[in-house]
């Protein structure tokens, strides 16, 4: 007899609070009927949130493994889930599964490292989580720079936390940019990839990047001209999905499964795969 | 080895059927299917059945949970996996292979329980193949038709059912029958697999070389431009496995169930920005790279198809597995 719960079973879960980060991204945060964290996670990693009779989706955690209160997902209003999700309000309870993914090797690959963060978008999202556990755990990392940008001020996802926080730390370096020039806005104008290329960062930083796939490309290709390699550069994808377990075939690019496989891949492992994200 | 009278197979049927639920490939409004025997359900004649065994494991639409939603809250109840015995009897060699890659999907941890229960319920008894069709290929790879495998296997021979245990559930299975006699089978002919005319395909290839190239592989092109998308030939496989998630609202609840879905269908890895399968090319691409060469690399080698000929005969358009696998290898635009 098998009395193990399915791994597809979600466990109830409740919104405690609900953050209107721009016009189109609230911040969600998420308790276990208990009221405590549901999940322990790796920074990049990702669960799979639901209302039944609307659907369920997947969005990576935005909060740090560091935070030990509750989860926090920054969402964009995009889709049917996501739509449901911005109407909401807090004390409803959701459908929670997870966590799903590899995340970003925080306590391997990064340790010792100069990083170079770079998101576009609603791209900060995932990169949350990896930037404020290295904040927790700043001694055991270089340098950070922190290179963001959205179509507008507005737009940009955490405008608070970067301004009152990051920004103030020793040893951080924030370049926020935006697609347009604005009246209240003193800072850079432009795309990130053109900004990144700009401001000709050393070649050593380890790069953990996220955004648009078009985003991602060109500035890919911005890095390889200033001289980073493949190997150095990280980041994540994001493909539809509905099991989050490697089972229901949906999220592969060539042999790999971005649900398990993934989200994070080194872009160096890429190279042998096919183009489809 | 055991044996049975064929002439009276029907209490064989009777005899396993009283004890646990029993399916054998039966025709159910003109189609070979996988029945619930009851008496008078009388075997096929067809070799095999036109949707594969695959749904006695996997069915095409399953339950998951049923949630109930009142005001801001939401509960859950788990639907529960089988928890009764039953046998499958008739699964041709192919079929039984196919078993197996779906084992390596849906064991994989974190093992799907649903599927986990079927299958540890279920007792596997295959049927040795005498008269294939022209379609079929399992010798292909490396499948002996004429020693089928699963828990216990049986052959048909002039007006007797052999029967072999081949697990400790096989050996059950057969002790809890009455009036089984010991006996040999005869020598099997194998010269009708030999003049099969596909009998020498050569699958060995696709997981040597590099992923890319058969990726970037000029055929595709060609062989998909008929492609209707109709999903027919993931359907009737018995190793396709994609499937999707969704609710049902049935005025007193929620309802989660899964449902086979199909990578040939253009919404499959549709999203709310689009797609990154724009094209049939891409989609008609990803069934057979999955098969061909994604399987096979994460699966040590095992490739994703046991060839039962099933698409071969289904396909509208007449494409299938062996005319891309051949167009591959040729290479030619
Ligand atoms: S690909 Fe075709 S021949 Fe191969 S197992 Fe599937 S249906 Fe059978
Ligand atoms: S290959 Fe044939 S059976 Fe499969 S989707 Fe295309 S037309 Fe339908
Ligand atoms: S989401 Fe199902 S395989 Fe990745």
């Amino acid at each position: 007899m098998n009395l193990t719960r399915d791994p597809l079973i979600p466990m109830v879960a409740q919104v405690t609070d609900i953050r209107a980060d721009t016009p189109d991204v609230k911040t969600f945060r998420v308790v276990g009927l208990d009221g405590k964290k549901p999940m322990e996670h790796i920074p990049g990693q990702c669960a799979m949130l639901s209302m039944p009779g609307v659907g369920e989706a997947l969005f990576s955690i935005t909060s740090s493994p560091t935070n030990e209160d509750y989860l926090e997902f920054s969402i964009k209003k995009c889709g049917c889930v996501t739509n449901w999700l911005h109407a909401i309000e807090p004390g409803q309870q959701l459908t929670l599964r997870g966590p799903y993914g590899n995340g970003f090797p925080v306590d391997t690959d990064f340790l010792g490292k100069d990083l170079l963060f770079i998101a576009g978008g609603i791209g900060l999202a995932p990169l949350r989580s990896v930037i404020n556990y290295v904040r927790h755990y700043r001694e055991r990392y270089g340098s950070v720079d922190i290179v963001y940008g959205a179509r507008s001020k507005e737009d940009l996802v955490d405008y608070q936390e970067i301004l009152t926080q990051w920004c103030r730390e020793d040893g951080i370096h924030v370049h926020l940019t935006i697609d347009n020039p604005q009246p209240d806005w003193e800072g850079h104008v432009g795309f990130v990839p053109n900004y990144v290329k700009e401001l000709a960062f050393d070649t050593g930083k380890t790069v953990v990047m996220c955004g648009p796939p078009i985003m991602i490309k060109f500035t890919l290709a911005g890095l390889e001209e200033l001289g980073f390699r493949r190997d150095q550069v990280y980041t994540t994808f994001e493909l539809k999905m509905k099991c989050a377990l490697g089972k229901c075939g949906r999220c592969n690019i060539g042999d790999k499964y971005v649900c398990k496989d993934g989200p994070v891949f080194r872009l160096d492992q890429m190279t042998q795969l096919p183009d489809e994200y | 080895m055991k044996t049975w009278k064929l002439s009276t197979l029907d209490a064989l049927f009777a005899a396993i059927a009283g004890k646990q639920t029993l399916y054998i490939p039966a025709d159910v409004a003109g189609q070979p299917v996988f029945a619930r025997w009851e008496p008078g359900l009388a075997m096929t004649r067809a070799l095999n059945t036109g949707r594969s065994a695959k749904d006695l494991f996997f069915p095409q639409v399953e339950d998951l949970a049923r949630f109930r939603v009142a005001g801001k809250t939401v509960s859950v109840s788990p639907a529960q996996a089988l928890q009764e015995p039953f046998v499958i009897f008739g699964v041709r060699a192919c079929d039984c292979r196919s078993f197996d890659i779906l084992d390596s999907v849906f064991l994989a941890e974190p093992a799907d329980t649903f599927y986990q229960a079927r299958r540890e319920q279920a007792t596997v008894v295959t049927l040795a193949c005498s008269q294939p069709e022209e379609t079929c290929f399992c010798t292909s790879l490396g499948i002996d038709p004429q020693a089928p495998g699963g828990d216990v296997s049986c052959w048909m021979a002039e007006d007797t059912l052999y029967l072999q245990a081949n697990t400790e559930k096989g050996e059950a299975l057969l002790a809890s029958l009455p009036r089984l006699e010991d006996g040999e089978k005869p020598d099997a002919d194998s010269s009708v697999f030999d003049k099969l005319p596909l009998k020498d395909l050569d699958f060995s290839a696709f997981s040597g070389k590099a992923l890319m190239d058969w990726f970037n592989s000029p055929v595709w092109e060609r062989l998909s431009q008929s492609c209707l998308g109709c999903g027919s030939c993931t359907f009737v496989c018995p190793t396709c496995q994609c499937y999707d998630v969704r609710d049902f609202d049935t005025g007193h609840g929620v309802q989660r169930y899964r449902c086979w879905d199909s990578c040939m269908y253009s919404d499959f890895t549709m999203m709310a920005h689009g797609t990154n399968r724009p094209t049939q090319k891409e989609r008609f691409r990803q069934r057979f790279m999955h098969k061909l060469v994604y399987h096979p690399n994460n699966h040590g080698g095992q490739i994703g198809c046991v060839g039962c000929g099933r698409c071969l005969q289904k396909c509208p358009i007449s494409m299938n597995i062996v005319k891309v696998a051949n167009a591959l290898k040729e290479g030619k635009a």
